[in-house]
Parts: C-alpha cells; sequence; structure tokens
C-alpha cells in the first residue's frame, strides 16, 4: 500500500525502531528561543552533556523582546534576565543565536523559513506549539516541551509516539477577499479544537496547490489549534521556487540531489488516510472569532450564536462562558462588534504577504478615531522589506504604530497587552481568556480584515469600506 | 524523574472543558528560569474567583485533579506540568488531553489518566458531594478506584514501564549511541545545516 507524505518523511528519520518502544527519530533542525529553553541548558549542565549538533540548532529572541525602544535596556528585569540566559547557553554551548537587535532576528517560525533552514521532508522541533508552521514546506515539524528540547539538544533525536494520518482536501478557489486564515479559521471550526488529535493533517486539494508560501505557513500554524500533532503541505515548485538562492538553501550538485528527492514527496495515489475532511474554497467567506478557543468562530456576516443552538451541553457551557467572558451577547451581528484594538502581526500573520495585504487596505485611509493599531513584522528581514516597499509609511499615514520585530501582542508575555476589558481584531492564532493580556478580549482575523476593522472601529472586511472616507493624498 | 506506582489523594473537580494551558499558567509567568515556584500562578485568573473550586478549603492538600475534555490545550509550555506539580497534584483524569501536554506531563511523572465521560461524571459527583472522598490511581493495575468507582485505563507498555521506573529517556537515548551515529553517517549532504558557508 501507498504511503502518505508524513509517512514517507517519517519512515526517512528513524534512527531505531523496536517492537514496543516509540521510534527513535533523527531531528534535522532544533530552533530554540528564550521561554522553552532555559530549563533545558540547565538540564544538561547538571548532567556534563554537550549539545550533540550545534550545527542543527539555532537560536533567536521573540517572545519577550520589546517593539519600542530595542536599543535601551528591556524594562522588566524578569524578561531581561530571560533573554541574558539564552544569550549565556548559546554562548556556552556554542549555539549560533540571532539576538534583539540582529538583522536575522524575529519570530522563530518566520526566522527559520525565510534562511532557507525548513527544506522539504526535514524534521524540524521547537519547544513552541506553532512550529507546525514549517509543515508548509513538506517538512515533519512537531512543537515540543522544554524535557524534549533538552532531549534533543543532548542527543539530536526524539522518541515518537506513532500518530494517524488526516487529509483536509480544500478543492475550488477561495473568493476574492477570502484568505488562507479565514480557511484555517473555518476548518478549526468544522472539526474543534480537539479534532485533529493525534493526527498529522495533510493539506491538499486544488485551492491549497494555488497558495503562496505565507498563506500555506499561516495554515499549518494553525494546526496545533485544531489539536493536531503536525500540519504539512507536499512541496511543489511554490516550494521550491520560494527556497533557491535562501541563505540556507542547497546549491550545485546539492540543489539537484535535493530537488529530486523533494520531488518524491507527495502522498501516493494508492495511500489511504485514518480520516478525511473536504471543505469547498468556493463557498468560504471572511471568518472571524466570536468566542474563547479558535474553534468558536463564524463567518463576519452572522451573529453572535446563542449557546442553546448547541446540541453538545459541553460545547453549550464553554459558548456561554465564552459569551461572557467576551461581553458579547447571542443574535448580536458579528459586524456590530466594535475593537479598540487591532494587531496585525504574529508567526501566522506577519510575513511579508501579510503585511502587503493589510497595507492595501488601510492605503489612503485613516483608522478610526480611539482605535489603536499595532503592526508588528514578524522579523528583521520582514521589516527591512517592508520599508523598502514604503508600507510603514501607509501604515503610519493611516494612524497605526509601525513596531520593531517579535511576538509582541500575539501573548502577554511583553510590554504589548491589551488591558483588562479591551478588545482587540487580531491576526494571531489564539483568542484564549488573558492571551493578549489580563482581562483582554480577542477577535482572530486575516489581515484584511484587521485593516477594515481598524478603519471601521468595527468587525468589518475590506468589502464593508466603499464608503469609508478615503483621502487622496497619503 | 520521580517514580509513579500507585498514588492515593483527594481530588480536586475542575468542571471546565478546553482548559488550555493559558488557564493552566498564563503567559506572564513563563518568564522564570527555573522549574520551580510555579505553584502561585496555576489557574491564576480564576483563582481571583473566591468561588472557584481551587480556593475551597476542603480541596486544600487535594492531589488528583478531574477535569474536563480537552485539557492541556494550546501552548507546549511544559510549565503548565510543572505548575500542577509545584501545586502538589499527581496526577490529572480527563476523557481527552492535547498531544503535547499528554507528552510532557509523563516525562515528568505527572500521570495523565484519559478516562471515559461517563466516569469523569461519576468522579466530579463523588467528590463534589464529598471533597474527604479518595480516589486512587492504580497504575501498575491500570485502575483507577473511588468508591462506586473501578474503571480500568489504557496506558502503552512503554511509557508506563518508565514511569514505574522513573527513567530518564535521555539515558535511555543515548544507550543507543551506535544507531544514532549510524544514522548520522549516512545522512545526506543536501541536509540544511545551521553553520554559516
Ligand atoms: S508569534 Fe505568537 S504564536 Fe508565534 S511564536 Fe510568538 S507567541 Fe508563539
Amino acid at each position: 500500500m501507498g504511503r502518505t507524505l508524513a509517512e514517507k518523511v517519517w519512515d526517512d528519520h528513524v534512527v531505531r525502531r523496536a517492537e514496543g518502544e516509540p521510534d527513535l527519530l533523527f531531528i534535522d533542525l532544533h530552533l530554540l528561543h528564550e521561554v522553552t529553553s532555559p530549563q533545558a541548558f540547565d538540564g544538561l549542565r547538571m548532567n556534563g552533556r554537550q549539545v550533540r549538533r550545534t550545527d542543527l540548532t539555532i537560536a533567536t529572541e521573540d517572545h519577550n523582546t520589546p517593539t519600542l525602544d530595542i536599543d535601551k535596556p528591556i524594562a522588566d528585569p524578569v524578561s531581561r534576565t530571560q533573554l541574558e540566559t539564552l544569550r549565556k547557553n548559546c554562548a556556552e554551548f556554542g549555539v549560533r543565536l540571532h539576538p534583539l537587535g540582529d538583522v536575522d532576528q524575529g519570530v522563530v517560525h518566520v526566522v527559520g523559513p525565510q534562511l532557507g533552514l525548513t527544506q522539504p521532508g526535514t524534521t524540524v522541533v521547537c519547544g513552541d506549539s506553532h512550529t507546525s508552521t514549517h509543515g508548509a514546506f513538506g517538512a515533519l515539524a512537531f512543537g515540543i516541551g522544554t524535557s524534549q528540547v533538552e532531549h534533543v539538544l543532548a542527543t539530536q533525536t526524539l522518541p515518537m509516539a506513532p500518530f494517524r494520518t488526516m487529509a483536509v482536501t480544500v478543492d475550488g478557489e477561495l473568493p476574492e477577499g477570502v484568505t488562507a486564515k479565514d480557511l484555517i479559521l473555518a476548518v478549526i471550526a468544522q472539526i474543534g479544537t480537539g479534532g485533529g488529535q493525534g493526527y498529522v493533517i495533510e493539506y491538499r486539494g486544488s485551492a491549497i496547490e494555488k497558495l503562496s508560501m505565507e498563506s500555506r505557513m499561516t495554515i499549518c500554524n494553525m494546526s496545533i489549534e485544531a489539536g493536531a500533532r503536525a500540519g504539512m503541505i507536499a512541496p511543489d515548485q511554490i516550494t521550491f521556487d520560494y527556497l533557491e538562492g535562501r541563505d540556507h538553501a542547497p546549491t550545485g550538485a546539492d540543489w539537484d540531489e535535493a530537488l529530486a528527492y523533494w520531488k518524491t514527496l507527495r502522498t501516493d495515489e494508492d495511500a489511504v488516510f485514518d480520516h478525511e475532511v473536504r471543505i469547498d474554497a468556493d463557498a468560504l467567506t471572511p471568518f472571524v472569532t466570536w468566542g474563547t478557543n479558535p474553534g468558536q468562530g463564524a463567518p463576519l456576516s452572522a451573529s453572535v450564536p446563542d449557546p442553546a443552538s448547541f446540541a453538545d451541553p459541553g460545547d453549550r457551557l464553554s459558548a456561554e462562558k465564552a459569551l461572557e467572558y467576551m461581553g458579547l451577547t447571542a443574535g448580536q451581528p458579528l459586524r456590530e462588534v466594535a475593537v479598540d484594538t487591532v494587531f496585525v502581526g504574529s508567526c501566522t500573520n506577519g510575513r511579508i504577504e501579510d503585511l502587503r495585504a493589510a497595507a492595501s487596505v488601510v492605503q489612503g485611509r485613516k483608522i478610526a478615531d480611539g482605535v489603536r493599531m499595532l503592526v508588528v513584522p514578524g522579523s528583521v528581514r520582514v521589516a527591512l522589506q517592508a520599508v523598502d516597499e514604503g508600507l510603514d509609511k501607509v501604515f503610519t499615514a493611516a494612524g497605526a504604530e509601525w513596531r520593531h520585530a517579535g511576538c509582541s501582542m500575539c501573548l502577554g508575555m511583553n510590554p504589548d497587552q491589551l488591558a483588562p476589558g479591551e478588545r482587540s481584531a487580531s491576526t494571531s492564532n489564539r483568542n484564549f481568556e488573558g492571551r493578549q493580556g489580563k482581562g483582554g478580549r480577542t477577535h482572530l482575523v486575516s489581515p484584511q480584515v484587521a485593516a477594515a476593522t481598524a478603519v471601521l472601529g468595527r468587525l468589518a472586511s475590506p468589502a464593508d469600506l466603499s464608503d469609508a472616507p478615503v483621502l487622496t493624498e497619503v | 524523574m520521580e517514580a509513579f506506582t500507585t498514588h492515593t489523594g483527594r481530588a480536586v473537580p475542575l468542571r471546565r472543558g478546553n482548559v488550555d494551558t493559558d488557564q493552566i499558567i498564563p503567559a506572564h509567568w513563563l518568564k522564570k528560569v527555573t522549574r520551580n515556584g510555579f505553584e502561585d500562578g496555576l489557574f491564576e485568573a480564576w483563582r481571583k474567583d473566591e468561588s472557584f473550586v481551587l480556593n475551597a478549603p476542603e480541596r486544600k492538600g487535594a492531589t488528583v485533579l478531574v477535569a474536563g475534555p480537552d485539557f492541556g490545550t494550546g501552548s507546549s509550555r511544559e510549565h503548565a506540568v510543572w505548575a500542577l506539580q509545584n501545586y502538589g497534584f499527581k496526577t490529572v483524569l480527563s476523557s481527552r488531553f492535547a498531544d503535547i501536554f499528554r507528552g510532557n506531563s509523563l516525562k515528568n511523572g505527572l500521570l495523565t489518566v484519559v478516562l471515559p465521560q461517563e466516569v469523569i461524571e461519576q468522579l466530579w459527583k463523588l467528590t463534589e458531594a464529598d471533597p474527604t472522598a479518595e480516589v486512587t490511581v492504580d497504575l501498575v493495575a491500570r485502575e483507577v478506584r473511588a468508591e462506586g468507582v473501578t474503571a480500568p485505563f489504557e496506558l502503552d507498555d512503554n511509557a508506563r514501564w518508565r514511569l514505574l521506573e522513573g527513567l530518564d529517556d535521555i539515558s535511555l537515548t543515548l544507550g543507543n549511541e551506535a544507531d544514532i551515529a549510524a544514522f548520522e553517517s549516512r545522512r545526506p549532504s543536501h541536509k540544511p545545516s545551521t553553520v554559516r558557508a
């Protein structure tokens, strides 16, 4: 019987297979950041161990880093200690680090692909659940815990429990104004936050094949929000074109050899998935979340659902709790929900294409009075490219804040946070209670919806903007 | 890692589903660089509410957490496991755990037990009615016992063996050094390296 893409990549990395034991897999690329690594390095020190393969390991700083005044000492002493700990650990163990201020610094899942380190058919791990992002290249990429970080540092391998395979097939074409973010939010709403549990999801079908690498990364990024072990997309010409010429992409004979291998990385015709889901791209519209987990979403044109409409008692209870936390009432049209803050950024939607999309919406417009809009590039290189294209000016002319690269308001670990009760439209990936700051309320949206929302001050898509005031000069 | 064989203790019934790791330990606690001292961060936001079950005086010293489905979703932070352990929990029972959380828990000796939702309901009713009721989680027999409840649970033999023995994964893997070296020697040269050319 044929094998799926995920099974092929897995098989190619088995170091040891023994009856009754999990397979021991070799790890091609280990990404580190400051939050989940200190206790792992400590473990190495306590046991007198080294980093086995510093040449397959790379670190950056993202979660704690401020996005303003980055040349000044970091104000929060605890954040500062964590960053200093990473610097000390990387120096001591010989790990390449891109610290704050470095041209290759940024959100870890933006940095790996842009350096060309994330390649088809590789195994990628990071002590971060959104490692699933890298699956967009046909890599098998897992988020791991700190004990596993230590394990990979010491052995460059991981014992891994077997997985099941799921195909999410998206055929058709995304309508104008509907993005990869809307698609993945709709997928999660359909299968639920636990629906992907134990599975590696492969996204396939004609709609996926048309997507850019940036959009594919958005989709794979949020696989974890459906509870999946990983998300993957088979590599194709779009993948190869993205990689060619990048810093760490293979060259010369290695490129040819790599390309020949990458082309074999497709699910065989006769392979069977353990579970299949089909989505019709043509039927999709802009999608937003109304609740406190990424599965609690609905089309922007819909209204806040009535908890009583959920058949499952658990879903009903969690919808009730969510509406209470979010300060929403059943039946309220989502388009009438007013926001205080708009956040464009994160490893979900902080790449150049996302910034271009948001800029095209605010271009020549002003964001609504009383709304704060933060635009935070996913990496320094994304920021430089955006400045090159004049996008920073478009944002600031509209009244938005142009910030330095980092995780920023995706999570409440650095100075960019919502105040209690504040409401945001955010291009990030999690709308959990307090995720963007204690008491903050988050609606997950695409970059286009975020930008239109900033202009109108309420949840909106670019299509709603026809009446919005357009300034003649930028 | 501390070994886990069998544990008996009082329980905290947590009637919530989809408890994500941001609720178990909020992000601002993740700045610590140690594995301990997370007990005050456990369910921090919910504990501000006096009626939250963990705040009830009769739950003090409880060591068994009985939670709703999809416990530990979201972030990969192992701090969630440490926070539960630092607080004093030895085991968590739920009908479904998020994968990364489950892996993290078993690596730290926090036994996560998957039980049918009906059994969870039974345990909720029992321990809500009687806070002194004890729950036993027996890894040797792979069974959860409480008054009126005897429920078998599954855990694969390998994970069980490592927990029972309190074995450190890294030492086990390093025992297979020859396999790792052999794999490395046949790894193609086109594979990525983080070393600058
Ligand atoms: S941007 Fe958000 S989701 Fe991505 S790594 Fe940073 S904190 Fe995690």
